[in-house]
């Protein structure tokens, strides 16, 4: 349960900021706390890994605002304590930004946390901040990114230019953890293609509009890939992480009549390595109060492509999701998202559950489960193929 | 005989024009004058205080913020960002609504910081879990429904028109509603709701009314009570204000993400 070095430097920056922040007034705390308890179903492929884990997360928030709500300031350091994984016991500062408001402009200037993208199955456009991948396999948890960010708005959409003068090292498990590959990736280790490594200055450009049941959006960025090429080390130990620079264009476009929602991702990504293009598309239906109760069940459909065709690259190169949200719509807000992806050229497939519910006013109880049904020795998922786990998180929200 | 039945149509048709209104026309024209008396307040915002209360007692809240904007010739624009409780703090919904054709939505999911654009088919389920339907809550428009006066009633003391009600827009959870509205200000004072089987379903009640700006009536408190589960909720409204200069620019997809 150390903390490695780059973990100590944003804690000891967030305890910085939140000492200069306490002694601003007017000021509000917020945030959770919880505790998480994993259980693999089977023994690891490899030999140091337990079949249990527990890990406890505290993640405050500062807000602070003046200037007639005009200007503010938010401060939210993030930190994990998990009793195998020396990687993902780690402390980051997911948002440290000053922001500026204006008629027709914003500025975002600090470290910060942006979405981009519609569709539920994988997150192709949303490319401006690191995944923190030993959070967890979906992608959905995000490193903090220094960025200067100026939003403009007009008549004909808004649009959103990026200045991001440093780059975060995805986070990988160290040998303790589950879902890894055989070799671990050591991220000490990490080489740049770039001479200016994580000081290259990466820019993004972004536009996004809302034409009547049509939400439609166009975006460039050119930078660090945040997905680095993984290379065996000079004793084939370990996986040295390679930070290319890459060119990618995405586009969002989501249309929304009655209980449908129609949703495209396609991305253009141009590296020195390689050149591809891959898109997700599909649909949600929402049947509300099913059989006159107040439960909600939607259905999803998404199709997966990439056009390298390499499992190894990316397994969603050729697949279907398939998923069902139920919303219970009832006091405690509970809910369910069952899903699974399935490969169309093998019998591979992901399963996915998720479900909470609310306890009182400040807790909530949650549950995850993903499951991996992998025998293409080829793939990026046989690695994780025992890795088969369900978690359990309780929260306090404050 | 065709002579004697053009006479007789032509007898009884220019009956109603010279004597009184039909009950639809009377019901119609209470509507278009609450409505045209509570025009012109152009902006406001709104702390709500929410208390489910189940059939034991037993309550729990939320705290939301509302703020609306009134548009000319087309339904409001709405945004209500939640304070409690604390898991869902931050999430903001951003409204446009429109008489008959769905409204626009959109969600602001703050933990992936993520805006989504959601179906707005979503009617008579509850909003947050609580007795109030989606369409119970959303704004009002005179041509969403259709009207017919039924009676004069004293209600609680005062002198009511009571109207039934029938939504004209989709996926409503109501067949009619019957609406008591005082004859001194215009203001609803009660509304039975009948669900899709013609059952008396819920009764809201609306007190505490405070006059602003010396034109809007705004009720402080609503009760939403179910007659067939036995549960409640209370809607507690806070420091209104009006005229605050918003504008169109406080109603954007972009505002969401800034709502604390």
């Amino acid at each position: 349960m150390i903390l490695n070095a780059k973990g100590k430097a944003s804690l000891i920056l967030s305890l910085c900021l939140m000492v200069l922040a306490a002694k601003l007034h007017a000021n509000e705390w917020t945030g959770y706390s919880a505790v998480e308890y994993r259980y693999f179903q089977h023994e690891s492929l490899n030999a140091e890994p337990s079949q249990h884990d527990f890990s406890v997360v505290v993640a405050p928030e500062f807000y602070h605002e003046w200037d007639d709500g005009n200007q503010s300031l938010i401060i939210s350091p993030f930190l994990r304590v998990d009793s195998e994984d020396s990687e993902r016991t780690h402390a980051d500062l997911r948002e440290a930004r000053w922001l500026i408001v204006e008629d027709d402009w914003e500025l975002t200037l600090g470290i910060g946390k942006v979405y981009w993208g519609v569709t539920e199955s994988q997150h192709l456009v949303d490319v401006i901040n690191q995944t923190d991948l030993v959070e967890n396999t979906d992608t959905e948890d995000k490193l903090g990114q220094p960025m200067i960010n100026l939003s403009l708005f007009q008549d004909w959409g808004s649009v959103d230019l990026f200045i991001l003068p440093y780059f975060r090292e995805r986070t990988f498990a160290d040998k303790e953890g589950r879902l890894r590959s055989q070799l671990v990736v050591d991220t000490d280790q990490a080489t740049y293609e770039s001479a200016a490594k994580r000081h290259h200055l990466d820019i993004a450009l972004r536009w996004s509009h809302s034409l009547g049941d049509w939400d439609l959006a166009l975006s460039h960025f050119y930078g660090t890939n945040r997905e680095p090429v993984l290379q065996l080390n000079n004793t084939f130990s370990a996986f040295n992480p390679y930070y290319a620079i890459m060119n990618q264009t995405g586009f969002e476009l989501q249309n929304t009549h009655d209980a449908w929602l129609w949703k495209l991702e396609v991305i253009r990504r141009d590296t020195s390595l390689e050149t591809f293009t891959a898109l997700t598309g599909g649909f949600e239906y929402t049947f509300y109060g099913v059989f006159d109760s107040d439960i909600d069940v939607g259905v999803i459909g998404e199709y997966l492509f990439d056009d390298r065709n390499d499992e190894l690259a990316t397994p969603f190169e050729d697949d279907v999701m398939i998923g069902t949200r139920i919303t219970w719509n009832d006091e405690q807000s509970s809910e369910l998202l069952m899903g699974i992806i399935q490969d169309m050229d093998s019998s591979d497939t992901a399963w996915n559950i998720e479900a909470s519910r609310r306890i009182g006013n400040r807790w909530k109880a949650s549950v995850e489960g993903r499951f991996f049904s992998v025998d293409q020795a080829q793939s990026a998922l046989y690695q994780i193929r025992h890795d088969d786990y369900i978690q359990l998180e309780l929260a306090r929200y404050f | 005989m065709r002579k004697g039945i053009m006479t007789l149509v032509l007898l009884f048709g220019l009956l109603p024009l010279v004597q009184a209104e039909t009950a639809q026309e009377k019901g119609l024209a209470i509507i278009v004058e609450s409505d045209n008396r509570d025009k012109g307040w152009q902006d406001s915002s709104a702390d709500m205080l929410m208390t489910l209360r189940n059939k034991s007692g037993k309550e729990s809240i939320r705290e939301i913020r509302v703020k609306n904007l009134e548009v000319e010739g087309d339904g409001d624009k709405g945004l209500t960002v939640f304070d409690q409780p604390r898991d869902v703090k931050g999430t903001a919904f951003l409204t446009y609504s429109h008489a008959l054709v769905p409204d626009d939505q959109w969600i602001f999911l703050p933990a992936l910081k993520r805006v989504k654009r959601i179906s707005s088919s979503n009617k008579s389920g509850p909003f947050m879990g609580s007795e109030f339907a989606y369409e119970d809550i959303s704004s009002f428009e005179v041509e969403k429904y259709s009207y017919l006066y039924l009676r004069d009633e004293v209600l609680e003391g005062q002198d009511c028109f009571v109207l039934e009600t029938k939504p004209l827009y989709k996926h409503s959870g109501y067949t009619k509603s019957t609406v008591w509205i005082d004859k001194s200000e215009y203001r609803i004072q009660k509304i039975d709701f009948y669900d899709r089987k013609d059952t008396l379903l819920k009764i809201q009640r609306f007190n505490d009314y405070k006059h602003y700006l010396g034109q809007y009536w705004r009720a402080h408190t609503m009760t939403m009570e179910n007659q067939q589960n036995g549960k409640s909720t209370t809607l507690q409204w806070n420091n209104y204000t009006f005229q605050a200069g918003l504008t169109d620019k406080d109603f954007e997809k972009n505002d969401l993400k800034r709502q604390r």
